[in-house]
Order: C-alpha cells, then sequence, then structure tokens
C-alpha cells in the first residue's frame, strides 16, 4: 500500500511538471505579449519605453530563463505581480478561491446528490415509467449546454419572481444568499448529474444481477439495504471515477456560468486575465487548477482502496 | 417410523414469461420434507430443480418469473399467501438457501463476519458484538480455523471451500428448520467436496434441520440423502427411497441416469462396459410436446407417451412414478 502511495505521489509531481511547461509554452506562443497589448491600447509607440517596460516585466528574457524565474518563484511562493493590478498574484488569486470553490463544491454536491440516487431508482425501477421519465431527463441533461441552461434560468428565475439571482456583494437575505449558490450550481451540475445517473443506473444494473444480491434477498434482507448497503457498495465504484473526472470537467462549465452569473470567481478571472496576456495570473491560475485536478484524482484513487478491499489489500 | 412433515410443497407451479414464450419452468410439482431428513432433488440442467428451489423462498426473478399456482406450507403455514415482510422474517431465519457457486456469493466489500452477522442481526434482537461473536462461533462451527481473525477477511482471501463453509455458516446462523442447497458441491474440488458435504451431514445432525438438496450428481444423492425426488422438464416424475431408487429404478429416465454413472467394478473389471448414455436432449421448457416429455429420448415410448402427461402413481409402497410402462418396465 505505501509503495503504491509512493508511486501515485510521483507520477503526480512528474505530471505536474509537465503541465507547468506546456502552460508556460502556449501562453507565449500566442501572439502578443502585456506590452504590446499595453502599448496598442495607450498608442504610445517609444520603442524605447517599450523594451524598458518589457525588461521590468522580465520579458526580455528567453522563454527557458522565463521558466525558470516562475519556477523559482512558485517553489518559494513567490507567485510574482500581476501585470494588470500590479498587486501580488497571490492576492488576487486567494479572495477569489472561496467564491468558485463554493459554487464547485455546490455543484458537483448536487450532480452527486442527484444523480446517484436516482440512477439507484432507475436501476431497480428497470423499465418502468419512473425508470423512463428519469432517463428521458438525464438525456437531456448531458444535450443541454450549461450556457443555455444558465441562460434559460436566468429567463425563467426573472419571469418567475421578478428577480435575478446575479451576485451581488451583500445578498439581504439568507435565502438570497442559498440562491445565489444554488442556482448557479444547479445549472452546472445539471449535466454531472446526468452523467452521473447514468451511470449509477448502469453499474447498478450490472451488480443487481450478481449472485450476492441474491445471497443477502434469501438472508431475510429488505429492499432497502439489499440495494444500498450490498449493492451501491459495489456500484460505486465505476461511478466515483466520473465524479472525478467530472470535478475536472466543471472547470469549464464554471467559466460560462461565472460570467452568464456575473459571479466574480477564478473562472471568469481567467478569462479576463488570458485576454491581458496577464502572464502571472494565468501560468498560477492554470497551475492551480491543474494540481486540484490531479489532487482529485489522486482522491479518487485512495477513495477506491478505501470502498474495494481487493484494491486495498492487493488482490 | 415416519417422521412428521416440516415443509410441504403442493402443485408448484412456476413460469417465466420470455420473449421465446411462456417457459413453465416448474409445473405441478409436489413432495413432502420430512423433519430431520435430507431430500434430494436430482435432474440434468434446466430441469426446473434450480427454479423450484427459488420458488420455496420466492426468490424467483420477477419479472419474468412468477409463481402461477401450488403451496409451499412451512409447518403449516403457506409461504406463497403471507405478505413480502412476512417472507423476509423466514428467509435466512427458518428457512435458508445455499447457492452453487462460492466464488460469487459473498459480497466482495463486506467482511465474512459481517456478512454472517447481518444475518443474525436480521432476525434477532442483538447486539452487534453479540452479533459478531454469533458469526465467529459460526465460523468455529463450519470448522474454520482461526476463526476469530478470518472473521475479518473478505472472500476474495479465502479459497472456494472457506467460501462455501462461510456460506453454510451465513445459511444455518439462525438455526433454520430447512437448508435449501442448491448444488452446494458442484463448482468445488472433487476433494473440497466431500469435506463439504461431510460438513453439512455433521451439522444437520446436530442441529436436526431438515435438508433440501438439489444436485445433478448421483454420487452425492447415495451419500447423503434418504430420499429422491427426480425432475425432467419441469415435472416430479418419481420419488423414493434412496434404496429403493438405486435399486430398482423405475422410470426409463431415471434408469438412463444410473447407467451413466461409471462403476468401478466395470472400469477395473475385464469386461469394460461402456457407459450408456441418454440420447437426445432436455426439450425446450417453452416448447414442450404434447405426452411425456421424455418420450422422444425413451427407448421404449409408444403412441399413449405422446398421446398424454402421465399420472405420478404409487408403484409401490413410498415409490411414485410418472409413466405410462412403469408396470412393464419393472
Amino acid at each position: 500500500m505505501s509503495g503504491y502511495l509512493l508511486r501515485r505521489v510521483g507520477l503526480m509531481l512528474l505530471t505536474l511538471f509537465g503541465i507547468s511547461i506546456i502552460i508556460f509554452v502556449l501562453l507565449r506562443l500566442v501572439p502578443g505579449n502585456m506590452v504590446d497589448i499595453l502599448f496598442d491600447s495607450a498608442g504610445m509607440v517609444d520603442p524605447a519605453e517599450k523594451t524598458r517596460i518589457a525588461a521590468e516585466l522580465g520579458l526580455d528574457k528567453s522563454i527557458p530563463e522565463q521558466y525558470l524565474v516562475w519556477m523559482n518563484g512558485l517553489v518559494h511562493g513567490d507567485l510574482g505581480y500581476s501585470y494588470v493590478s500590479e498587486k501580488p498574484t497571490i492576492e488576487e488569486i486567494l479572495p477569489r478561491i472561496p467564491v468558485t470553490g463554493r459554487l464547485a463544491l455546490s455543484a458537483i454536491g448536487f450532480a452527486v446528490l442527484l444523480g446517484v440516487p436516482f440512477g439507484v431508482i432507475s436501476a431497480v425501477r428497470q423499465n418502468s415509467g419512473v425508470d423512463y421519465g428519469l432517463r428521458v431527463l438525464s438525456l437531456a441533461g448531458l444535450s443541454i449546454p450549461s450556457f443555455w441552461l444558465g441562460l434559460m434560468v436566468l429567463m425563467a428565475f426573472s419571469a418567475l419572481t421578478g428577480r435575478l439571482p446575479v451576485y451581488t456583494e451583500a445578498p439581504a437575505t439568507v435565502l438570497d444568499a442559498v440562491l445565489l449558490v444554488a442556482v448557479p450550481a444547479m445549472t452546472v451540475g445539471f449535466r454531472s448529474s446526468a452523467l452521473i445517473m447514468r451511470l449509477t443506473r448502469s453499474a447498478m444494473l450490472e451488480v443487481l444481477r450478481q449472485d450476492y444480491v441474491r445471497t443477502a434477498r434469501a438472508k431475510g434482507a429488505g429492499a432497502g439495504r439489499v440495494n444500498f448497503h450490498h449493492a451501491l457498495r459495489n456500484a460505486l465504484l465505476p461511478v466515483i471515477t466520473v465524479i472525478g473526472l467530472e470535478t475536472a470537467f466543471l472547470i469549464g462549465g464554471l467559466i460560462v456560468t461565472e460570467t452568464v452569473f456575473n459571479i466574480p470567481g477564478l473562472a471568469r478571472f481567467l478569462v479576463e486575465s488570458i485576454r491581458n496576456r496577464d502572464y502571472p495570473i494565468v501560468q498560477n491560475l492554470v497551475m492551480l487548477t491543474a494540481f486540484i485536478v490531479v489532487s482529485i484524482n489522486f482522491a479518487v484513487d485512495l477513495l477506491y482502496a478505501a470502498l474495494d478491499p481487493r484494491i486495498r489489500l492487493g488482490a | 417410523m415416519i417422521a412428521d412433515p416440516i415443509l410441504e410443497v403442493a402443485g408448484l407451479r412456476t413460469v417465466f414469461f420470455t420473449a421465446a414464450g411462456l417457459v413453465r419452468a416448474v409445473e405441478d410439482v409436489s413432495f413432502t420434507l420430512r423433519r430431520g431428513e435430507v431430500l434430494a432433488v436430482v435432474g440434468e440442467s434446466g430441469c426446473g430443480k434450480s427454479i423450484t428451489a427459488l420458488s420455496l423462498m420466492r426468490l424467483v426473478p420477477s419479472p419474468p418469473g412468477r409463481i402461477v399456482a401450488g403451496s409451499v406450507k412451512l409447518e403449516g403455514r403457506d409461504l406463497l399467501a403471507i405478505s413480502e415482510a412476512e417472507m423476509r422474517a423466514v428467509r435466512g431465519n427458518l428457512m435458508s438457501m445455499i447457492f452453487q457457486e462460492p466464488m460469487t456469493s459473498l459480497n466482495p466489500v463486506l467482511t465474512v463476519g459481517e456478512q454472517i452477522a447481518e444475518t443474525v442481526r436480521l432476525h434477532r434482537d442483538v447486539s452487534k458484538a453479540d452479533a459478531w461473536a454469533r458469526a465467529v462461533e459460526m465460523l468455529r462451527r463450519v470448522r474454520i480455523p482461526e476463526p476469530a481473525q478470518r472473521a475479518k477477511e473478505y472472500p476474495h482471501q479465502l479459497s472456494g471451500g472457506m467460501r462455501q463453509r462461510a456460506m453454510i455458516a451465513i445459511a444455518l446462523a439462525c438455526d433454520p428448520k430447512v437448508l435449501i442447497a442448491d448444488e452446494p458441491t458442484t463448482a468445488l474440488d472433487v476433494t473440497i467436496q466431500a469435506q463439504i458435504l461431510d460438513l453439512m451431514l455433521q451439522l444437520q445432525q446436530e442441529s436436526g434441520t431438515s435438508v433440501l438438496l438439489i444436485t445433478h450428481d448421483l454420487g452425492v444423492v447415495a451419500e447423503t440423502a434418504q430420499r429422491v425426488v427426480v425432475m425432467y422438464a419441469g415435472r416430479k416424475i418419481e420419488e423414493a427411497s434412496v434404496e429403493d431408487l438405486f435399486a430398482r429404478p423405475m422410470h426409463p429416465y431415471t434408469h438412463g441416469l444410473m447407467r451413466s454413472i461409471p462403476h468401478l467394478a466395470a472400469m477395473s473389471g475385464a469386461v469394460a462396459e461402456r457407459l450408456q448414455e441418454i440420447p437426445g436432449m432436455v426439450p425446450a421448457l417453452s416448447n414442450l410436446p404434447g405426452g411425456c416429455a421424455f418420450a422422444a429420448r425413451c427407448g421404449h415410448a409408444d403412441a399413449a407417451c405422446a398421446a398424454g402427461v402421465p399420472p405420478l402413481e404409487e408403484r409401490r409402497p413410498d415409490h411414485y412414478v410418472a409413466c405410462w410402462h412403469a408396470g412393464t418396465l419393472v
């Protein structure tokens, strides 16, 4: 088990190293840097001034050198300064983490709480009206793009309640505060819940045919105990993998949703920073995202071992 | 002396509604299991013996299966007439079942001890610790060494024979009155088969549990059972005591089964007699012929066999057979 952990951690570091290079190179392959944009918008044309600013930002160095500077900073906890606001990168990123984190956790929580139970119901009541209804709903969830769903939800919400659940600094009531997170979270999480539901359903159907489920019935266990204690625990393994993957995909969905609902989170900030070629922000934000995705995968592996003794004990 | 009946099955009929049509898996099957006895049900694959067993437990997968007629009386109470909740209190408690596949019949993510203790907790009002103690005690009774240690292990850490012992422990944890064993040794190595059979018989004698043993193996029947029911194509075609059946099988099918068993004498002797097979195959249950289902494979078949299903009749004391020619064949 400890050897397995060590290998996984090593692989994680290697992955992050690879990602850091890709981010760095890709970002610099995009034509135009911060200085170009600055000069275009200001209409300044003094080449000497331009060179001076480029040198100040460290953009005159070669790309490998710039990379080493970034890595050196990263190791020492120095993430550099935003080109736009000239504040330390860390001060720009940190306050936005809770905003996006709350949204992402609510979205995945919503997806799991909706997807897993409905998947179980759908499997247990296979080919019933409930099953068909849930399957159509999940197909819709997979087919509807989240930006369109977000706009529809906003329109429906304003038409029905006369209010918009868009972000304001201080929500007036607790209900407002909950809605501000819940409505966009459901919008992003709907697609994931559909996927999780379909996967839970097929995994459950597979498991419900197993001999040990029949054994559980033969013991006199009731339907709830058979379905949840015996079957679901076995069916959850593939579902957990997908929950992990979906959490990563969620970040893509967040960019659109944060824009639609005007949420000052990381995802929207990332798009703005890319537009401004704000290298320190983009590099570190993408690196943070990569770190989160890799960590989630790691957590999924650990969860696997916790759920399945055959993995934990090395069968 | 004939002990009083504990399980009386009468006119049991289980069908499956499939795309290929109505499958009559169990057709008008009746038998009686007496207190403390081992009754064997034998027959080829697909003759309806496993579905009979599942019907008794009301575990026939539904849909597509359904028990459409008959009664299953456990100590006089008809199990087919009680509610599902009442039936749950019977399963694993008054009547338990062991399955054919020990490799897949235990839940891979729960420890063996948890799975035994679960049965106890479902039917007895005991604490978790007491249920666990009972689980360890049951593992000791099924002769698993170091039971306290083994109880904490998962099924994949146990061998096939050990897993079947654990299944027996689960089935007997609540001291059931009836144990249904559906091909309990078929999936095991020959040496392990003998151990498991011995164990089942010992436990049966210790506890006085009545056993319904489903098997296709006549060798197992001879070693363990007192009486035998022979099934063919969903029907009971013969019933007798083990001695009587082996000495004087009356149905041509039973006769055929006996002749297909290798005998040591024949194998070592100079006259190497060729084993006799029963020609043909078990008919599809969705498309049974009108008369005797065995007629197509039977050397004695005539017009009468094709015309009607032979009734089950007592041809000798306590020896029942369903064959138009049973009288002339003996």
